[in-house]
């Protein structure tokens, strides 16, 4: 994880304030500063554990503050943060809930943070203008064979679990409610201009957002959806997504050319 | 004798083009935007950690805009890790300076501290060897950090918990030589010193309180270009031997008094009240502002200005 110099006073520092053994100090230190040495290794679980409280207030109260404290502190000794903007911290976080042992009774845990983590983003993404649904119009029949720029505030969930209901369920409740029916959503998170939108969205639905948001024709990602749900509207389910702010712009075709080659490899 | 005074009286300012007024301010906390929009003259000016607003867009960077066309700006940088063995970090140095040119603000600050090593960030303020090493090292980091941001900065003296090994000097020693050095003027912590001095102060000289009025004489008033005032915890195991500065509690009197022998004795200075823990309502906050503002203004005409007069 570090690559400390042998032998430095700040690498032996930087490893204690890390390490998980509580009574971790620098051996160079006298026995009382080896105990204040705690107060460093406080502050910096503290500090970090807030701002994870903070980031994911509905995860922290489907476990409860104990269980949500305990998993923090395994976080930050595993994954400190390797970057200054703390606002980025804690993007990690579902996924080492979805390996985290003693969350494993909770199985839509690492979707719930997803979802969490994906409003923060899209609050801190860049500034842009929607795309206007004057443009599109314009286009007539061509906007079959239109491919779309996502807003970079926009954020597409597809769960297995009911991670929308759980989280509107709790986000303004007084206590934890995950008593629902385990039916899978998908979720578009989106922030057109200064509010944080969350948007349920059917499977095939979300499908054709997917398949709109990673530079598919208008045809294409009807065709994928279709096969999903023989009854899929486009027109109602694009609506959807341009009055929620999903795109940024229109592609033009050279540009898609550009982008779909440098997608073939991943 | 007023061209003298004129002097004097500029000297702190002139150091770093300090642009905050002689006035209390206060730590901005999104709890309190609709306070500070609503109420622009109670509070002379605003703090903010810089690393808060490194984001693309969105409402964060928006109430930073507004802030900064209400208020005069002081960016109180957390991160940039002065004494870090490793040069700050160039894409961090990048998006401050980003900052500075979307807000100019009237003040940049940061802390004796480091904050990373080894590709690790600790967001905490690491504490610092008082050794020869230390300061060429501090003197490297703030030229650095200076030259690319073509301002000077203020660097603010830390809390203490500890001591370490193997110093070469004292703190206030440190902190004089590394303003001569670089030009940088310094961000006076009264609350840390009070903290410092309790925590690990020379028990044989009178109490935190002496012990922090002799360190504040050391310094000389022009290289003071902000004052900080903040509350403190007691440590739940040591009890009152070891405060915690946790800015989330009201500034204690003694710290109070702290603030007023050094004012006294330099003159008025931009003083931030910091809340960053249990933040209370805004009326606490202006109520803080309102007694730090008013030992400003019975001490307006203290300093070298009065003796210069004389």
């Amino acid at each position: 994880m570090t690559t400390q110099a042998p032998g430095s006073f700040e690498g032996d520092m930087a490893r204690a304030v890390l390490s998980a053994d509580r009574t971790a100090a620098p051996g160079w230190m006298d026995a009382e500063s080896a105990f204040r040495f705690r107060v460093y290794r406080n502050n910096l679980r503290h500090g970090l554990a807030g701002l994870l409280a903070d980031a994911f207030p509905v995860v922290r109260r489907l476990v409860g503050a104990e269980f949500f404290e305990a998993a923090a502190a395994v976080f930050v000794e595993r994954h400190p943060p390797e970057d200054r903007m703390l606002a980025a911290f804690g993007g990690g976080f579902p996924e080492f809930l979805d390996s985290f042992e003693p969350a494993r009774s909770v199985p839509y845990l690492g979707d719930v943070a997803r979802l969490e983590r994906a409003r923060i983003e899209a609050l801190h993404a860049a500034d842009a203008a929607p795309l206007d649904p004057v443009s599109v119009s314009a286009l007539g029949e061509r906007v079959v064979s239109a491919r779309f720029v996502p807003h970079p505030a926009c954020r597409l969930l597809r769960s297995p679990h009911p991670v929308l209901s759980i989280w509107q369920a709790n986000v303004r409740a007084e206590a934890a409610s995950s008593a629902f029916r385990g039916e899978p959503e998908a979720v578009l998170i989106t922030r057109p201009v200064l509010e944080v939108h969350v948007v349920a969205l059917s499977e095939a639905d979300a499908a054709f957002a997917d398949a709109l948001l990673q530079g598919h024709s208008a045809d294409e990602a009807n065709g994928i959806a279709v096969a999903l749900d023989p009854c899929f509207e486009p027109m109602r389910a694009f609506r959807t997504l341009l009055d929620s702010g999903a795109f940024r712009g229109l592609q033009n075709a050279s540009t898609f050319q550009t982008k779909s080659k440098q997608g073939s490899g991943s | 004798m007023n061209a003298c005074e004129t002097h004097d009286r500029a000297a702190w300012r002139d150091r770093t083009g300090n642009r905050l007024p002689e006035a209390a301010g206060v730590g901005f906390k999104f709890q309190h935007t609709e306070n500070v929009f609503s109420t622009p003259g109670q509070v002379g000016w605003m703090e903010v950690h810089p690393e808060t607003y490194m984001v693309e867009g969105g409402p964060r960077l928006r109430i930073l805009d507004g802030l900064a066309e209400v208020y005069p700006i002081s960016l109180h940088g957390v991160a940039l890790s002065l004494a870090g063995e490793t040069p700050p970090d160039l894409d961090h140095l990048k998006r401050m300076k980003a900052l500075v040119d979307r807000v100019d603000p009237a003040q940049i600050s940061e802390h004796l501290a480091w904050s990373d090593h080894g590709g690790v960030y600790f967001a905490d303020l690491l504490p610092v060897r008082l050794t020869r090493a230390t300061l060429e090292r501090v003197v490297q980091n703030v030229e650095r950090i200076q030259d690319y941001l073509g301002r000077r900065i203020l660097v603010e003296n830390p809390s203490n918990y500890l001591v370490l090994p193997g110093a070469e000097m004292t703190e206030t020693e440190l902190l004089i030589r590394l303003a001569e050095r670089t030009g940088c003027g310094l961000l006076i912590d009264v609350n840390n010193i009070y903290i410092s001095e309790t925590n690990v102060g020379d028990r044989d000289v009178g109490d935190a309180q002496e012990r922090g009025r002799r360190y504040l004489d050391l310094l000389p008033g022009e290289l003071i270009g902000e004052i900080h005032l903040a509350g403190h915890s007691v440590d739940p195991a040591e009890g009152r031997d070891l405060l915690i500065d946790d800015h989330g509690a009201p500034v204690a009197d003694p710290v109070w008094g702290l603030f007023e022998h050094l004012i006294a004795r330099i003159g008025p200075r931009p003083s931030l009240i910091e809340w960053d823990n249990n933040i209370p309502e805004w009326t606490t906050l202006a109520g803080e502002v309102a007694h730090a503002d008013e030992v400003l203004r019975r001490h307006r005409f203290a300093g070298p200005s009065v003796e210069a007069a004389q």
